[in-house]
């Protein structure tokens, strides 16, 4: 009965995908997105397509409205969306809605087509959690469901043809009583950190930046729906790294070579330290404009990846930035080095219309 | 039928108390149903079997977001239909069950005496029904993507329809009751010549009527006679669709699909066509009804909030709802006190015309009369009064392009009524015509528009010739004003062209 509307609507998101995928881009790469955020809530536009038609100009046509207001007192923007002229049954096409982040992460993962991720390790690790969903005839008195027991006794009663509507009275005997059950659930907990890197020698500039927030806002929103424990750490460099807390990652300007073995370095000791490789999913981002400083820290940071990194991530996602300055040889030697490696995954971002494609590199593999 | 027993009850009481009103209805089916299929039928328009389109699955998908979000709900859903379908909601509370089972039976009450229903089918049901599986052959026959193609060009021309032609007997059938009979414009050629004056004495004709002139004329009827042989329709058409039907090149299927489009356009112009009276007169009874006879104390509080929402207004939206109910109470006030009329009209006493009352009585006869044979452009023309407008703080809003916002523009009377007048014509929609479907003799389509002071909306505009171009497979033309200038909008297949004429 319901598959008629679920197949229209399937036809429309899949006409959405097709269509309106460079709406999505274009939404996803706007900055403003992020600082629409209010407590977890972030507004999102409900896709629409509009049919077009001989219509009239709404700038134009203006309308008839009805309130309090001297001649002059404006009413509404004229951001395309018509505020809706005089019996207009149309009303505006733009529906913006509060959607929880988690929400958020769905809708991300149904555009971008993202596939779930497979926790590694830790299968063994669950949690148990009891909750009461069912109903028994057998049980301790302290879990008695009245309501249930003088249905059933109702039941019984008119079955038993013993019921008066006039004088209303239900006796429940022994075996109208019902009982509250539990299921207990098992959950396997997950945990996961992320190591940001990125690349802050005088070559990276606010835009490559911006970039870098955006993606990794992105990034962060998805694996936050995919784990529940969650670690977030970062690491700057630029000839020498540090670790650094969230605000430092974004808002810092800081100049001089790259050299990113340091970045690798740092990172690898991290994980050493905090991290067991057997007991956490751990995903390394870097991003970086691709710029290394000698050939000789490039091999250093091949083979630190080889040894140290590459075996304890689940996935180290290297997004390069294009930037007017850098050379941008560091993706290619990554390529030709580790061709083959299916935790490396490179991503060459032009600008903040290739965010979308490259989130799609990073985590459309599953891992 | 699905109700409670406390519902049947409810239904059977409000029903009792709406007969006693006088109110005269089709028999009203209700169907309880959770959100998800009020969803679903709502996003078909009411149907719950319409063909399959990607657009109905768009607004299922605005309305269950706007729903579970708790942006919008919807309460009440009737379909003119004989009898008449409605859905109650089942989350919904008792008082609100009630307060839309009054409000439906004046729906149903509208849409059975209304005269601009009157020639909407009311087998409708069946009658979708049977487009739903017409078409899905079609899918069948000829593949999803093709059927869903042609039907999306259709759609971009659903608003290019006559709604008027439908109460033109001969030459104009509107093929709408399901038999898709569609005739041509009778072309109206004089059978007599008649080019002679008459003279009362016969050697006076050679000067009454020179030889060389009425030659001269009847050359130039010729020649006319010749032009309009060439032009079709003889006559500029507002059914562009009916017209399509009749000379576009199109596959059976095609044409088939064409005319359910219009035929389900026909059915529900009637209701943008009345939008304000009918949501107007389905408040005024359900408040009516409800806070006469039903409620209950105990209910009382619920009603009013659920009635001030249904009646609340916004600045920069006029509420169908709000505007209708009050122009109704307005109505049958004056017709309660004689507030009409020459001696009403002319009496410029502020004070007077405060306390006129006449005692006629006659109110509630004068809105059963407004309710049959008006729609809202009339309603509206005949109604509103300063006295409304200043009482109700009507106002008008433009755009101002340097702010970039809407703002109140008006107060005035005549400005409002004006704009609302404007704004309510041929609901809203631009008036096209079919000027000629053999445009430069080359088979090429011909449109006009009747630019009434506002200008198309451009791109959409050519974007719409590109689907007209596909039904009528030859170059398409749109006339019309841009910016005060006569422009020739063209596509002809590959390319858009734009061309000032003068």
């Amino acid at each position: 009965m319901a598959s008629r509307i679920e197949k229209d609507h399937a036809r429309f998101r899949n006409i959405v995908r097709g269509r309106i995928k460079q709406n999505l881009k274009k939404y996803i790469s706007r900055g403003e997105l992020i600082g629409k955020k209010g407590k977890d809530l972030i507004s999102i536009p409900v896709p629409h397509i509009n049919i077009p038609r001989f219509r009239h100009d709404p700038q134009q046509m203006g309308g008839v409205g009805q309130g309090e207001g001297d001649v002059g007192t404006p009413i509404g923007a004229g951001d395309g969306t018509e505020p809706g002229g005089a019996g207009s049954g149309e009303g505006q096409h733009i529906l913006e809605v509060d959607v929880p982040l988690e929400e958020l992460a769905q809708m991300l993962a149904e555009e971008l087509e993202l596939p779930n991720i497979e926790p590694k390790g830790k299968k063994n690790v669950v949690s148990e959690k009891d909750r009461y969903t069912g109903i028994a005839s057998t049980g301790p008195d302290s879990l008695l469901h009245f309501k249930r027991t003088y249905k059933q006794a109702l039941r019984r009663q008119i079955i038993s043809n013993n019921y008066d509507p006039g004088n209303p009275m239900v006796i429940p005997i022994r075996e109208d009583r019902r009982y509250r059950t539990w299921k207990t659930k098992f959950e396997p907990e997950a945990n996961a950190v992320i190591i940001y890197m990125m690349d802050v020698s005088g070559s990276m500039g606010d835009e490559q930046k911006e970039i870098v927030r955006i993606e990794s806002f992105w990034i962060d929103t998805w694996l936050q729906y995919q784990y529940k424990n969650m670690e977030t750490r970062y690491i700057i460099h630029d000839a020498v790294a540090q670790e650094v807390d969230r605000e430092t990652f974004y808002h810092t300007r800081e100049s001089g070579g790259t050299v990113i073995s340091s970045a690798y370095r740092l990172a690898a000791e991290i994980v050493e330290r905090d991290y067991p490789v057997a007991d956490w999913n751990i995903y390394f981002f870097h991003f970086s404009d691709g710029d290394n400083w000698g050939e000789i820290d490039t091999e250093e940071c091949m083979s630190l990846l080889e040894e140290k990194l590459l075996p304890a991530a689940n996935l180290f996602c290297y997004g390069q930035v294009e930037s007017p300055y850098g050379s941008g040889q560091f993706i290619r030697d990554l390529q030709d080095y580790f061709e083959g490696e299916e935790k490396l995954v490179l991503s060459e971002i032009s600008g903040k219309e290739g965010i979308y494609q490259s989130i799609k590199d990073f985590l459309g593999k599953g891992r | 039928m699905n109700l409670t027993s406390e519902l049947a009850r409810a239904r059977d009481e409000i029903r009792g108390y709406a007969v006693e009103y006088g109110l005269d209805f089709f028999e009203v089916i209700f169907e309880m149903v959770d959100y998800h299929h009020i969803n679903e039928f709502a996003a078909y328009g009411g149907f719950p079997t319409r063909y399959p389109h990607w657009r109905f699955g768009m607004e299922y998908e605005e309305l269950y977001k706007s729903y579970s979000y708790g942006l919008s709900k919807i309460y009440e859903m009737v379909i003119n239909n004989d009898p008449c379908y409605a859905y109650l909601m089942k989350s919904n509370s008792m008082v609100d069950q009630k307060l839309v089972m009054a409000h439906v039976y004046a729906h149903s009450d509208f849409f059975k005496n209304n005269l601009w229903f009157s020639k909407t089918n009311r087998k409708m049901m069946d009658q979708m029904a049977n487009h739903a599986v017409r078409v899905r052959r079609y899918i069948e026959r000829y593949g999803e993507d093709v059927v869903e193609d042609f039907i999306d060009a259709c759609l971009s021309l659903e608003n290019l329809i006559d709604p008027h032609s439908v109460f033109m007997g001969n030459g104009h059938d509107n093929g709408q009751n399901g038999n898709g009979e569609l005739k041509e414009s009778s072309e109206t050629m004089p059978t007599v010549e008649r080019f002679k004056f008459k003279s009362p004495r016969e050697y006076m004709d050679v000067f009454i009527n020179p030889p060389e002139v009425i030659q001269k004329q009847k050359e130039a009827y010729e020649k006319k006679l010749a032009t309009q042989h060439r032009k079709v329709p003889a006559e500029p058409q507002r059914d562009v669709l009916a017209f399509l039907l009749n000379h576009a090149p199109l596959e059976t299927w095609q044409h088939d699909v064409l005319s359910i489009i219009r035929d389900e356009a026909y059915y529900f112009a009637p209701q943008a066509q009345t939008k304000i009276m009918n949501e107007g007169w389905a408040t005024y009874w359900h408040s009516k009804i409800m806070t006469t006879k039903v409620l209950k104390d105990s209910e009382v509080i619920d009603y009013a909030d659920h009635h001030s929402g249904t009646v609340a207004t916004a600045p920069g939206r006029l509420n169908p709802y709000k505007l209708g109910l009050e122009l109704f109470r307005d109505i049958e006030d004056r017709w309660n006190k004689g507030k009409f009329g020459k001696e009403y009209e002319e009496c410029d006493d502020y004070i007077a015309r405060q306390n006129w009352d006449k005692k006629l009585g006659l109110g509630l006869q004068k809105i059963f009369e407004v309710r049959r044979m008006y729609n809202d452009v009339m309603f509206i023309d005949a109604f509103l009064t300063p006295d409304f407008v200043r009482e109700h703080m009507l106002f008008t809003f433009d755009y101002n392009d340097r702010s970039g916002f809407y703002e109140i523009s008006d107060r005035e009377f005549k400005a409002v009524k004006q704009r609302l007048l404007a704004a309510l014509t041929n609901w809203g929609q631009p008036f096209i015509f079919v000027e000629d479907g053999n445009y430069l003799n080359r088979g090429e389509l011909y449109l006009r528009h009747r630019h009434e002071g506002i200008d198309l909306k451009l791109d959409e505009a050519q974007d719409t010739l590109v689907n007209i171009y596909k039904i009528w497979s030859r170059p398409v033309h749109l006339e019309t004003i841009i910016q005060g200038n006569k422009t020739l909008l063209t596509y002809d297949g590959k390319e858009h062209k734009t061309i000032e004429i003068e």
